[in-house]
């Protein structure tokens, strides 16, 4: 049994105007030791799916829809208490900015300790012992004298590996990294993925990986999905989605990168902007920045085609593979 | 600089805490500031001169049998016609060595002014951030509260419980309550200022990143308010304290002053003001003008130690 598994989750937000949906049957699975990549435009739901996956859509969102299996128990339905023994002890949660996810006036062991006393009961020099070890393991250099300095104290990269130790802590089944990269140097930003890699091989952990770097994506991940407007537009192994992208907006996010643009040429952007959540068109939400919209598209939501390993909601390679299966039987 | 100031406080590295200290903005601003300097010794001097009252007032203004109605109205001594060595500060109306009545008032009026803001400030702070954390209809009904409570003005509530409790208790029971009644009054009148700034601050603070951290940790809502988030908004509760002290203590002296404060015969500053009232026009203005310039003097210190705290932990005005 896969891990995780995650079916038809749907989340809403409750606004003055109506309910808006940001994501819609959203459905993957994760296996333990896999890492996942999540790509998409920024307001395309990345982020909220992975709150949701820990139950954690702050009001006015909620989970309207769905389960979220994750060992034996559905995760949408479990009780505040219960949820409390999942996060940050099953499932822990890497943020984009460690400038902000410190609390600046407790100092780093503080924090640590705290986060182990709230789900084992151990004592404060056990804890501390266990924390200059994760500290010591995402190679933080003399742990015992770093415990005891506050998140000012540290640099940038080093407080990223700080909050990389705190979600270890626990030992983790999954760590959902929300773009942990992104306030970073570039010069560190290589070091701090591989770092979260090599954790997640030697502790089995699995990673679901929030990003809008296709790079990253193609270096670290074994599986990849891509969202657009709250929706899972193509997913499976990140080998096919990079190499044989299928959706035509894949096929934009491809084109989109440095690397495939000629010297001296402007970049190939995808025309046109994401829609607004609450006035997603009708059929496929892509349709009006497509070059290869047919009627359909306007008219109704794709359905799933399997293209290889991968999984696409798109009319025209639903059409395509219909074709080739036809062509084959004659 | 707010985290370097609270560095400093934190007593677990017990040998370095004082170069820590030495090292804040907090004690740089202050060792350049005079009036800061100025303000805090005198304050020191307050507090001192409160703590050690009985030890260093040369009478007890207490004790009935050390008064004698004869000393009454004496000058203070520097008057040396009439004046008496023994009363350096002159007597009151019954007889009571001035200068012991006002350390012993000083001691009054500051354990009300502290003991009502700690009242004030435990229940504005537990219902500011209950009210700022949870937010929706939660914060709409405790703010509400809190707007209906600062729509009476601390005066008005305070006469008017403390004259029913005078009248339906009568004044015996009242005199021996009458501290406790005064900083509850005070305390529950004036908590909506603390709840209103902690709500406010932690509204900023609970949108940032380092509260989702703590939720994805699993900590609890309790841990997360009172742990992580109101250390976050201790530097507004420093400086609407020095003020809510420096208020507590003028309205228990007006309160004293209207005749429903600290009874005669233990008298706060306030009363000592008012019970010399009546004599001023009979020339003996010092029972009312030296526990007055004690009281200002007090009051200003604080606003001006207030103040300066104001602009150390406001770090949109850090210079560096």
């Amino acid at each position: 049994m896969a891990l995780l598994e995650v079916k038809n989750l749907e989340v809403s937000f409750g606004l003055r105007s109506g309910a808006v949906k940001a994501l819609r049957n959203i459905s993957f699975t994760l296996e333990r030791g896999e890492r996942l990549g999540l790509v998409g435009e920024s307001g395309a739901g990345k982020s909220v799916l992975g709150f949701s996956i820990l139950n954690l859509i702050s009001k006015p969102g909620r989970i309207s829809g769905g389960e979220i299996w994750f060992d034996g128990k559905n995760l949408a339905d479990l009780s505040a208490k219960e949820l409390r023994d999942v996060r940050g002890n099953r499932i822990s949660m890497i943020f984009q900015d460690p400038m902000m996810t410190l609390n600046p006036v407790l100092t780093i062991g503080q924090q640590m300790i705290e986060c182990l006393k709230a789900h084992r009961k151990i004592s404060t020099e056990d804890a501390r012992t266990i924390a200059i070890q994760k500290l010591k393991q995402v190679y933080i250099p003399s742990p015992e004298t770093r415990i005891d300095q506050y998140p000012h104290e540290l640099s940038g990269g080093m407080r990223q590996r700080i909050v990389i130790a705190i979600g270890l802590l626990m030992d983790p089944d999954i760590i959902i990294a929300d773009e942990p990269t992104t306030a970073l140097d570039v010069t560190i930003q290589a070091e701090i993925m591989e770092l979260m890699v090599e954790l997640c091989d030697r502790n089995n952990v699995a990673l679901i990986l929030i990003t809008h770097d296709l790079g990253v994506v193609s270096q670290v991940t074994q599986k990849a999905i891509v969202m657009y407007a709250g929706r899972i537009i193509e997913q499976g192994p990140t080998k096919e989605i990079i190499n044989d992208a299928q959706h035509p907006y894949t096929q934009g996010l491809m084109n989109a990168l440095p690397q495939m643009a000629i010297p001296g040429q402007r970049l190939n952007q995808i025309r046109g902007a994401m829609p607004p959540l609450q006035n997603i068109p009708t059929g496929c939400a892509f349709n009006p920045r497509c070059d290869y919209v047919m009627d359909a598209c306007t008219k109704q939501l794709p359905g799933y085609t399997a293209s290889g390993n991968c999984q696409v909601a798109c009319h025209m390679v639903a059409n395509m593979k219909k074709a080739e299966q036809t062509s084959d039987e004659v | 600089m707010t985290t370097q100031n609270t560095t400093s406080d934190l007593p677990e590295k017990a040998p370095s805490a004082w170069q820590r200290f030495k090292d804040t903005h907090v004690w740089h601003s202050f060792v350049k500031d005079r009036v800061a300097q100025l303000s805090f010794t005198i304050f020191m001097g307050y507090v001192l001169m409160a703590l050690f009252a009985p030890a260093i007032a040369p009478f007890d203004p207490y004790d009935p049998t050390q008064i004698d109605i004869m000393n009454s109205e004496l000058p203070p001594s520097w008057n040396e016609e009439e004046g008496d060595p023994q009363f350096w500060l002159g007597t009151d109306a019954q007889g009571r060595d001035l200068w012991s009545t006002i350390l012993h008032g000083t001691r009054i009026s500051l354990t009300i002014g502290i003991c009502a803001v700690l009242l004030q400030a435990t229940i504005g702070i537990i219902i500011g951030l209950i009210a700022g954390y949870r937010g929706g209809r939660v914060d709409s009904i405790l703010m509400r509260f809190a707007d209906v409570q600062l729509s009476f003005s601390t005066m008005m509530v305070a006469i008017v419980v403390l004259a029913v409790f005078q009248a339906s208790f009568g004044t015996e029971l009242y005199q021996e309550l009458a501290m406790l009644m005064l900083v509850l009054v005070i305390g529950i009148a004036e908590w909506p200022q603390y709840a209103r700034t902690i709500r406010a601050s932690v509204l900023a603070e609970k949108k940032k990143e380092y509260v989702d951290a703590a939720r994805v940790m699993g900590l609890g809502q309790m841990r997360i308010m009172f742990r992580h988030i109101l250390p976050n908004t201790l530097s507004p509760i420093l400086v609407i304290s020095t003020v809510q002290v420096a208020n507590a203590i003028i309205s228990e002296a007006s309160l004293s002053f209207l005749g429903l404060g600290m009874p005669v015969s233990q008298p706060s500053l306030g009363s000592l003001i008012s019970s010399g009232f009546e004599y001023i026009f009979s020339g003996a203005w010092w029972i009312t003008v030296i526990p007055g310039v004690v009281l200002v003097v007090l009051v200003l210190v604080m606003n001006l130690l207030g103040d300066w705290l104001r602009d150390v932990l406001n770090p949109k005005l850090y210079k560096g």
